[in-house]
């Protein structure tokens, strides 16, 4: 069974993110970890693996320049086999849709039975990536998974939902995002890290996936950024002063703005 | 580390690609993993055994060992990494680590006979098992000399009697193996013959005390050990006869390069909670790091951590070389070690009265800095040492 993971470059998760005024996107300088979300990913694809046997291959796919080795090599040092890196400086300033119709050219090609994806990355948060993979791929897409399970060519999952679960099945090949709940993320050992040194990364260019230079990247995307603005300071806020009822009061207040 | 030797004393202390990525997952699971358990583990003083368990699964008890061992094929610069990076935000973890490979495992692996690390070493370097090292006596610890506890040969069996004290690690329920010093006989010169004596968990005679109640590493599982009557066979001698204390003390010389970079993690972690909390604490409408009296100060501990850095990088590269490196490891050992204390002292005065309160990183940073002094070579043995290796009259 081949087994494809999405992995993405994202800027420190501890750092403070900041948007260029002028291109109005995100900076991206200084960015050197992979995306957390994808480590769940990553842990899924391997778990997978590790119960259905040797045959069983877990390929990382990420469209990033060439920093974006640094966190390809720590989903091999994890114990992913291979990995393929899109990196064309045409892919530059890709939506999601763009991002996921290259990631899905480079997938195809590779060939695949089951893509995992993190639900989100932790720069765009958009979670849409997932939902359109398997759009441009063709194939059946299960979002939010807490759990998943293969059974021959069925893939059983629970999807999450704001208010439980839900239990899904579909044939395989399909994509499939998973939620922080699914594992705990493996630290990579230093037999791993030795080991990643020599594990093939092909690097794609968009000519190598016969892919149109006008189909992705800034010029491609369907989405604009028309503004950005500095979050606002924090305005006015109460504070709740347990004298016994705190609790009742929270829920009384989160009630009172409809969050509850 | 790439330590490649160009000339006398040229060294390139960048990291290779494998040694940063190590050293960046250590940093990322001692930022997630240990450190938001740090307080409640010195509060407590239990023993970390989930912690030990996911080091044990990344391989640190690996590191510096083959993997015909068990092992992850590294050096000893990898576990020097590692142990900086863990203490960084927690001492505790860093020496049951440090000693779990030093003093565990190392003497084992350097001087034991094939069948004896076939035996030990698989379990000590995966981490599913923890070996100690007894050399220290309620009666003395520099002096090897004061060494009362003896083992007695008799019909192929050793039996052993007598007491140790402080020895870390000796009572977690992970502990297999206690290698003990002992006198076996009289030497040369009348000297005392010592020899080191291989002791597995647990045996009859053997006994751990409570743990002792310290100042620091709290989480850390430091006892008294007794031994009445304790037989083991002819074969657990350890090493030849009679080089029982010599080869501990050529393993402590890299051990202390393991020490030095655990108070380096200290040194540093004081430089990171010092920055936080003075980019943070106002007073007298500022936050106090714009004031120059404190920026000084966090400068100097910065410069402090760093030299030590490269103090105990040196020597591990040396090690790694195969050059002598016997004073450059007692000479990172001791600064870095006083360096730790002064580091924690400012960093706790930084934080006022904050810091005198032990749940503040830096108030356990100052109590687990202290020991560094102490523990594998006190201060004064390391100036001893460098005034050997200095060749200075009557050393
Ligand atoms: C938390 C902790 C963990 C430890 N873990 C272990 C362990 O796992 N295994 C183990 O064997 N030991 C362990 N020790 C013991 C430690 O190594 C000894 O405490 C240390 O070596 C000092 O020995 P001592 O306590 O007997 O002090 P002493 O040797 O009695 O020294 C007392 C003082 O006299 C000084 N001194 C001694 N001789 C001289 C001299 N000739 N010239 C000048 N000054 C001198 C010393 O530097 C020191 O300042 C541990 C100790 C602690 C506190």
């Amino acid at each position: 069974m081949k087994i494809v993971v999405t992995v993405k470059l994202v800027p420190d998760t501890t750092a403070d993110k900041r948007i260029d005024p002028a291109t109005k996107r995100l900076v991206r300088t200084g960015e050197t970890v992979l995306n957390p979300f994808d480590e769940y990913a990553i842990e899924a694809a391997l778990q997978l693996k590790e119960k259905l046997g040797a045959e069983t291959t877990v390929t990382v796919v990420t469209m990033a320049p060439e920093r974006g080795k640094e966190v390809v090599r720590k989903a091999l040092a994890m114990g992913a086999d291979d990995a393929l890196m899109l990196s064309d400086p045409g892919c530059e300033g890709s939506d999601v849709m763009g991002t996921a119709y290259a990631l899905a050219g480079a997938i195809a090609k590779n060939g695949f039975d089951l893509v995992v994806c993190g639900t989100q990355s932790t720069d765009a948060i958009t979670g849409e990536l997932p939902g359109a993979l398997a759009e441009f791929l063709g194939v059946p897409g299960l979002t939010y998974g807490r759990k998943f399970e293969i059974d021959g060519t069925t893939l059983r999952a629970e999807r999450e939902t704001d208010s439980g679960f839900l239990k899904v099945t579909t044939g395989l090949p399909a994509v499939v995002s998973v939620t922080k709940s699914i594992n705990e993320p493996r630290y990579p050992s230093f037999k791993g890290i030795m080991a990643a040194k020599t594990k093939p990364t092909t690097t794609l260019s968009l000519a190598d996936l016969g892919i149109e230079a006008s189909a992705v990247g800034l010029g491609a995307a369907a989405t604009v950024v028309v503004d950005s603005a500095e979050r606002p300071a924090r305005g006015e806020h109460a504070v709740v002063k347990d004298e016994g009822d705190g609790g009742k009061r929270i829920a009384d207040f989160l009630v009172s703005r409809k969050l509850l | 580390m790439t330590a490649r030797v160009t000339g006398a004393s040229e060294f390139d202390y960048f990291l290779d690609d494998e040694h940063e990525a190590l050293r960046s997952t250590v940093e990322e699971f001692a930022r997630d993993a240990v450190a938001p358990r740090a307080a409640a583990m010195d509060a407590s003083g239990e023993f970390p055994y989930d912690l030990v368990a996911s080091m044990s699964k990344m391989g640190l008890f690996g590191l510096p060992f083959p993997e015909e061992y068990g092992g992850m094929g590294g050096d000893y610069f990898a576990l020097c990494l590692a142990i900086e990076e863990l203490a960084r935000v927690d001492s505790s973890v860093a020496i049951t680590l440090e000693a779990a490979v030093s003093l565990g495992a190392m003497p084992v692996f350097r001087f034991g006979t094939d069948e004896q690390r076939k035996e030990w070493l698989p379990q000590l370097t995966t981490g599913e098992a923890i070996g100690a090292f007894g050399l220290t006596e309620p009666d003395g610890g520099t002096d090897a000399g004061a060494t009362r506890t003896r083992a007695v040969l008799d019909a192929g069996t050793w039996r052993i009697d007598g007491t140790k004290a402080f020895i870390t690690n000796a009572g977690t329920t992970l502990t297999r193996l206690i290698t003990v010093t002992a006198v076996t006989g009289a030497g040369e010169g009348g000297r005392k013959e010592i020899s080191s004596v291989l002791v597995p968990v647990p045996s009859p005679g053997l006994s751990v005390a409570t743990p002792y109640s310290k100042v620091g590493w709290h989480a850390s599982d430091t006892r008294e050990v007794s031994l009445a009557g304790v037989v083991v066979p002819e074969a657990n001698l350890l090493g030849e006869r009679g080089r029982g204390f010599a080869n501990f003390l050529s393993i402590l010389d890299e051990g202390r390069i393991a020490i030095a970079a655990l108070a380096v993690g200290l040194a540093q972690g004081c430089v990171d909670e010092s920055v936080k909390y003075a980019s943070q604490r106002q007073a007298f409408g500022a936050a106090i790091g714009t004031y120059q009296a404190i920026q000084f100060k966090i400068a100097d501990m910065a410069v402090r951590a760093h030299t030590a850095r490269l103090a105990y990088h040196d020597a591990a590269a040396r090690m790694l070389a195969g050059k002598p490196f016997k004073k450059q490891a007692a000479m990172a050992k001791l600064y870095a070690s006083e360096i730790a204390v002064t580091n924690a002292r400012e960093a706790t005065q930084i934080h006022g009265g904050y810091g005198f309160m032990n749940e503040a990183p830096v108030a356990r940073f100052w109590r687990d800095s202290k020991v560094l002094e102490i523990g594998e070579g006190t201060s004064e043995v390391q100036r001893m040492l460098i005034a050997r290796e200095l060749g200075l009259p009557g050393t």
